[in-house]
């Protein structure tokens, strides 16, 4: 499991760096933003999900798509705005998409996709599936109507919905305390009817965990599970680069963030021939992955009037 | 420009009164209960949707029938219950989402433009969005500024989900199925004042599909295009103009996107005048969009006048003197369509006819 957590972690520092990389050229034509120091929190809870089940997430959706086991060619071709994307260079970062490993969508907008994961649940439950689906949002979004809407719905209905609130204590650039009467995230969760729990992101061994509890809960049809699960981004919001400059928060907490890093503290864990084995394997799809997305082509014009609607409808409307 | 590869033959009126008279409400009930049947992947929700009132009677008997999981009430949270629809679609559920006014749409405008309208695109096709919202226009009876707006523009605005109004029973259980079975999202405007409406319904399940608009009424003079309960206005409005001469063609769009343009530019083409009548107000609305587009087909070609009416320009008042005043009617519909076919102001208003009064909604709600 060590080995198989330490990949999937390493898979993504190694790839959002190599993006921060790439980005000064210029290449990538869309909004990055970056996962860097929250990898744990992805990782953690998708390696305790089946295949079958889904996630949804947010515009800082790297990790968690690739975490889930996203393509990690069409997500690098998807920054470059290739036809070989995940959504053929019309979504970019913010709107990733893998059907066929359960990512089912992402939102610029905070909070969005928390109601479509409550829907889905609800279609599972009526389909009598034992597949749960975890959504994922920032402690931003459960200022949002849509948290309160949804969880009181998910819990009025038992739907098998785990909401994992990563909370990285910043909005953009303001800080959690100076945005909500109430930090204790979890006490507001508890509020609606269901259990939670808010665990150290950087631990994914525990979060994996407490995780696989709540998900074990779900299957057996007790309802809805919330984490709560604290992390720190190191990068800025949005783009490549460090932003401690601005002044809105200290260099001093990501150097603790940084101590206790996840991706360090289980490649300790590992006989270091395996780690290197891992390492490597990663180096090489990372390199494949930036050559598939270099490769790949733009869309042409003709391609941006399709799927607004369905084939048919497009007709109709462009008629 | 008129192309004529393009040209749509109108659709043809719907069996005369044959042997089955329906309600508009009955018409939504039925294509509802027969989705249900058909496709065990439909499921109907709403504030209220399984209450002793039913929707006015559009969901009477369903949860009965297809179970508290088919059919459900749900909390006050139009928001989280449009993303729901999104999610549920996205499952593979086929969900209709029910607002008893259009006004509490404006609650779920974040999940209807932001995510259903454009998640088939902005997944670059990987999705569909199969969902129907059906929202209520109220008029009459002191529905004042927050029970009677219709909003339908701000959807056709926005490129990724139709918008259908029908305004017959006929076309209310047709396009209803038809918006069910569509893979888009799909807003279906229903007026309150259209669910009195009498009308043949054909017992068997049928489909009225986006791009054809009907000619109600035939005429040569000027084609009036009336929109949701405006078109029953406009069907009223046809018989005062008659009184004095004037050959009205009345056109139904059904379908507001996508939008049959070639129906209505061909009927422009013939009476050389337009004038469109929306439920809702004309600015940057329904009507705006319908005049431009006839505009820009017919433009050097076929010169013509037009007109939109709608809302007067301001909220919508409760008192009845106020409330009259602010809602274009059969006369005033025929007064405005009159001056356009002589080219001035000519001062007529009809006297009102004791036949073609509007039913007015009695209330209590």
């Amino acid at each position: 499991m060590h080995a198989r957590l330490y990949r999937s972690l390493y898979r993504i520092r190694r790839v959002e760096e190599e993006i921060a990389r790439v980005y000064a050229s210029d290449k990538i034509k869309s909004p990055v933003h970056l996962s860097i120091g929250q990898e744990a929190v992805s990782v953690g809870v998708c390696d305790a999900l089946r295949p079958d089940d889904v996630v949804f997430g947010t515009y800082r959706g790297h990790a968690m798509y690739l975490a889930k086991g996203g393509d990690m060619a069409a997500m690098v071709a998807e920054l470059y705005g290739k036809v070989g994307g995940c959504t053929r260079g019309k979504g970019g970062s913010m709107h990733l998409i893998d059907t066929e490993c359960g990512v089912m969508g992402t939102s610029a907008v905070v909070g969005t996709t928390i109601a479509n994961a409550a829907g889905y649940a609800y279609a599972m439950k009526v389909r009598r599936s034992d597949a749960v689906v975890a959504s994922f949002f920032g402690d931003g979004a459960t200022e949002e109507g849509v948290f309160a809407e949804t969880l009181n719905f998910a819990v009025l209905k038992k739907l098998p919905v785990l909401f994992v609130c990563e909370n990285n204590g910043f909005a953009i650039h303001t800080a959690q305390a100076k945005r909500q009467g109430l930090t204790d995230i979890c006490a507001r969760a508890r509020a609606y009817g269901m259990p939670a729990e808010r665990i150290d992101g950087n631990d994914v061994l525990t979060l994996r965990d407490r995780a696989e509890a709540a998900i074990e809960r779900m299957r057996g049809g007790e309802g809805p599970q919330f984490i709560e699960a604290t992390t720190y981004r190191w990068r800025e919001h949005v783009g490549p680069g460090q932003d401690f400059h601005l002044g809105y928060r200290e260099q001093a907490d990501c150097d603790a963030a940084q101590a206790r890093d996840a991706v360090r503290a289980i490649a300790e864990m590992l006989d270091p021939k395996e780690r290197a084995l891992i390492e490597s394997a990663v180096e090489l799809e990372v390199r494949e992955a930036f050559q598939f997305a270099e490769a790949s082509a733009f869309p042409t014009t003709d391609d941006l009037m399709t799927d607004i609607f369905t084939e048919e409808a497009d007709a109709l409307a462009n008629r | 420009m008129l192309s004529p590869t393009a040209k749509a033959a109108p659709r043809p009126a719907p069996k005369p009164a044959a042997e089955r008279t329906r309600s508009f409400v009955e018409a939504v009930r039925e294509a509802t209960e027969q989705e249900m049947a058909r496709d065990e992947n439909v499921v109907l929700y709403g504030l209220d949707v399984d209450d002793p009132k039913a929707i006015q009677g559009t969901t009477l008997g369903l949860p009965a029938k297809f179970g508290a999981e088919r059919v459900f009430g749900t909390p006050l949270s139009e928001d989280a219950m449009t993303g729901a629809a999104i999610g549920m679609a996205l499952a593979g559920l086929r969900p209709i989402h029910v607002h008893i006014r259009m006004d509490f749409l404006l609650l779920a405008v974040n999940q209807l433009l932001n995510v259903a309208a454009k998640s088939r695109y902005m997944y670059g096709g990987r999705v569909n969005v199969p969902m129907v919202v059906r929202a209520m226009i109220g008029k009459s009876w002191g529905q004042g500024a927050q029970h009677s707006q219709g909003l339908h523009s701000f959807f056709m605005h926005v490129p990724g989900i139709k918008v259908v109004a029908p305004s017959t029973p006929y076309d209310a259980k047709g396009t209803l199925a038809a918006a069910v079975r569509d893979d888009n999202p799909v807003l279906y405007v229903e007026h309150r004042l259209l669910h009195f409406q009498k009308g043949p319904v054909p017992a068997e399940s049928y489909t009225v599909q986006p791009g054809k608009a009907r000619i109600t009424v035939p005429g040569s003079d000027v084609t009036v295009v009336g929109i949701s309960y405006m078109q029953v206005e406009a069907l009223r409005a046809a018989k005062y103009l008659a009184d004095v001469g004037v050959k009205a063609e009345v056109i139904d769009p059904i379908w507001l996107n996508p939008l049959d343009t070639d129906t209505i530019a061909e009927s422009v083409a013939r009476t050389g005048r337009l004038l469109v009548v929306d439920t809702a107000w004309t600015n940057c609305g329904a009507a705006a969009e319908i005049v431009s587009r006839v505009g820009e087909k017919l433009q050097g070609e076929v010169p013509f006048r037009f007109q939109r009416m709608g809302f007067a320009p301001t909220t919508c008042p409760t008192t009845p003197t106020l409330e009259d005043a602010f809602y274009p009617n059969a006369r005033t519909i025929a007064a405005a369509a009159r001056d356009l076919v002589e080219g001035r102001k000519t001062g007529w208003l009809p006297a009102e006819r004791a036949d073609l009064q509007s039913i007015e909604f009695k209330g209590p709600f």
